[in-house]
């Protein structure tokens, strides 16, 4: 009876010392996550205080909400740099979509003779140091009349994220069975056809979560914008530095417009968290 | 995300064909990349053509037709310069420092987050957070929220009234960077995690290996790969940082957190030496060359075993 017994207690006390390991485990994670989320609440929460209770020492916790700062960012003239960094990023997004399928197609389903070398070139673009580039870039624009101009943006945009477009394109088009793509051309399917019935279908999820990726990067891209635009195609980022004047209350502003424009970028990224390391190991990690 | 491509040991699909046929098929072939192509080469390649050749030019913007040829004296004013070599050990200290600590608070995490636990979700959609927050909104936050010396939130809970980001400027980039990039790392380093067989770890733990052994034997050599791949990245993003150090501390006190990109805008948009910023630019890509040739050789390798696949 006791032999019988004995190591069922001895499971139950192994199973229960998991448990306990685990959850303590759990805390740990949890706190973990709070801690590094805790900026951003503060910066919520910062946002949403009274001006009064903004910048007092020690920092205030309870206090009644109020919306006076978000209204404050919309009466400060945000509408016209909201629609450049929709512009730039919705645009040059489509762009790199455009450019960046058909050449992912070149370099894995029906692969052009050095694709690697391609591949590699692309690559090493996203490498160069983009301040090597900026003055010719920025004398070229004034040059041509084209600084200060968000199509100029747009353009930029698009080269910035063009590689990592073409990388992660390519890792979904690899996906695509080649027994499917073989059956449809048995089936007297045509490029076209087999593009537009078997492909396309397969990779739409890898495109919509490239098209984020790129979208994410040049919604929230600073060097280009602060230095190639100035009153007409200044996008979110640099609305931004427009609240900073030294004085304490400009911090509750400054909250509200932070909060807001990282909204857009903060939901896509939650939604789409399982493509997200994708995307920015290029393809690399699934 | 649970799966990885980069594995050699994976079922495999044939080969990609390499491509047969006439001048007909070649140019068919070819026709869906040459847009992308002829847009990256225009784009990308002729800015550096034309930053070569003002390198040779000396060249300030103040003094209008003051433009003319002096060979290779900007590269000497630029390599003699104590700037450009501060420059250049301010950017190794801050990209390794950044990558290396959220390399490490990365792994931590990713471990934690391996397991299984309550609100597993939503602790990972915490820990993404910081990487979603637009940058210049992240520097702004720290600068004026977090480390304000009146009114922060640290001297506002702690007491004292350190003003962090002058008293230790580098620290302060650091820590922003680390807190931007670790969930970065943490998402590579949790996907290579879960890419590991369960069988060979239980297999292991039968044999007898507890989990120090486990780790150290079998995780980190198979992490090895998304280490290099997140310190490959991370370096590459990394060392263009700009908008924390132009948004926190302007590249101070006096030169403490001047990195390249911010030493070569501050030559080109408050000194206007176009000269001598192009000379800056050429070495800094000449630099990148030799590290990328290093960096893509083990992109190579990761890129190597996806087409072993």
């Amino acid at each position: 009876m006791t032999t019988a017994t004995a190591p069922v207690a001895a499971g139950t006390s192994k199973a229960t010392r998991h448990r306990i390991q685990s959850s303590v485990w759990g805390v740990v994670a949890w706190l973990a996550g709070i801690i590094f989320v805790f900026p951003v609440i503060w910066m919520v929460l910062t946002s949403l205080k009274q001006a009064k209770d903004v910048t007092t020492n020690p920092p205030v916790w309870f206090f009644t909400p109020t919306m006076e700062h978000y209204a404050n960012v919309f009466d400060s003239n945000i509408t016209p740099f909201l629609l450049n960094s929709l512009m730039a990023s919705v645009f040059s997004t489509i762009l790199v979509v455009v450019l960046a399928t058909p050449a992912a197609y070149a370099l894995s389903l029906r692969p052009v003779a050095k694709w690697s070398d391609a591949l590699f070139f692309f690559i090493s673009t996203k490498m160069l140091p983009i301040v090597a580039a900026v003055l010719p870039i920025y004398l070229l624009a004034v040059r041509l009349g084209i600084k200060d101009n968000i199509w100029t943006m747009v353009i930029l945009y698009t080269s910035m994220n063009l590689p990592l477009a073409i990388w992660m394109m390519r890792s979904f088009l690899l996906e695509v069975p080649r027994e499917v793509l073989e059956a449809g051309e048995v089936d007297g399917a045509g490029l076209i056809t087999s593009i537009r019935r078997i492909i396309l279908p397969m990779v739409s999820p890898g495109l919509a979560a490239t098209a984020l990726i790129c979208f994410i990067f040049s919604w929230n891209e600073f060097f280009l914008a602060v230095n190639l635009t100035d009153t007409n195609a200044s996008t979110a980022p640099i609305f931004l530095l427009g609240f900073i004047s030294g004085r304490g209350p400009f911090l509750a502003d400054l909250s509200a417009a932070a909060t807001l424009l990282s909204l857009p970028v903060l939901l896509a990224g939650w939604v789409a968290q399982n493509k997200l390391v994708r995307g920015l190991s290029m393809g690399a990690v699934k | 995300m649970t799966d990885v491509i980069t594995r050699a040991d994976e079922k495999t699909q044939a080969p990609i064909t390499p491509p047969r046929g006439g001048a007909k098929d070649r140019w068919v072939r070819r026709a869906p990349l040459l847009p992308a192509l002829i847009f990256a080469l225009i784009v990308t390649q002729v800015p550096f053509l034309f930053t070569l050749f003002f390198s040779t030019q000396g060249w300030n913007a103040l003094r209008p037709g003051s433009r003319h040829w002096v060979g290779l004296s900007n590269y000497k004013t630029v390599l003699t310069d104590d700037r450009l070599r501060s420059a250049l050990l301010n950017t190794v200290i801050l990209t390794a420092g950044a990558v290396i600590f959220s390399m490490i608070l990365g792994l931590l995490l990713a471990i934690l987050l391996d397991r299984k636990f309550f609100g597993r979700g939503i602790v990972r959609t915490l820990l993404i957070t910081p990487f979603l927050i637009m940058p210049v909104a992240a520097a702004l936050l720290w600068k004026h929220g977090i480390l304000n010396p009146d009114y922060g939130l640290i001297n506002g809970v702690f007491g004292g009234d350190t003003a962090w980001a002058t008293s230790y400027p580098k620290t302060t980039i650091i820590t922003t960077l680390v807190w931007q990039w670790t969930p970065f790392m943490m998402l590579i380093l949790l996907a290579g995690l879960q890419a590991q067989s369960t069988d060979i770890l239980e297999a292991a733990r039968v044999d007898g290996a507890n989990a120090w052994q486990i780790f150290r034997g079998m995780t980190l050599p198979h992490l090895r790969q998304y280490l290099e791949l997140g310190a490959l990245l991370g370096s590459i993003y990394l060392v263009n940082t700009f908008d924390s150090i132009y948004t926190i501390t302007q590249g101070g006190p006096g030169t403490a957190t001047t990195n390249l990109p911010y030493e070569i805008y501050q030559t080109i948009f408050s000194k206007y030496e176009y000269g001598e910023a192009s000379a800056a630019g050429v070495v800094v890509v000449i630099l990148t060359i030799i590290v990328a040739t290093f960096a893509l050789r083990v992109i190579s390798g990761l890129f190597k075993m996806e087409e072993g696949r």
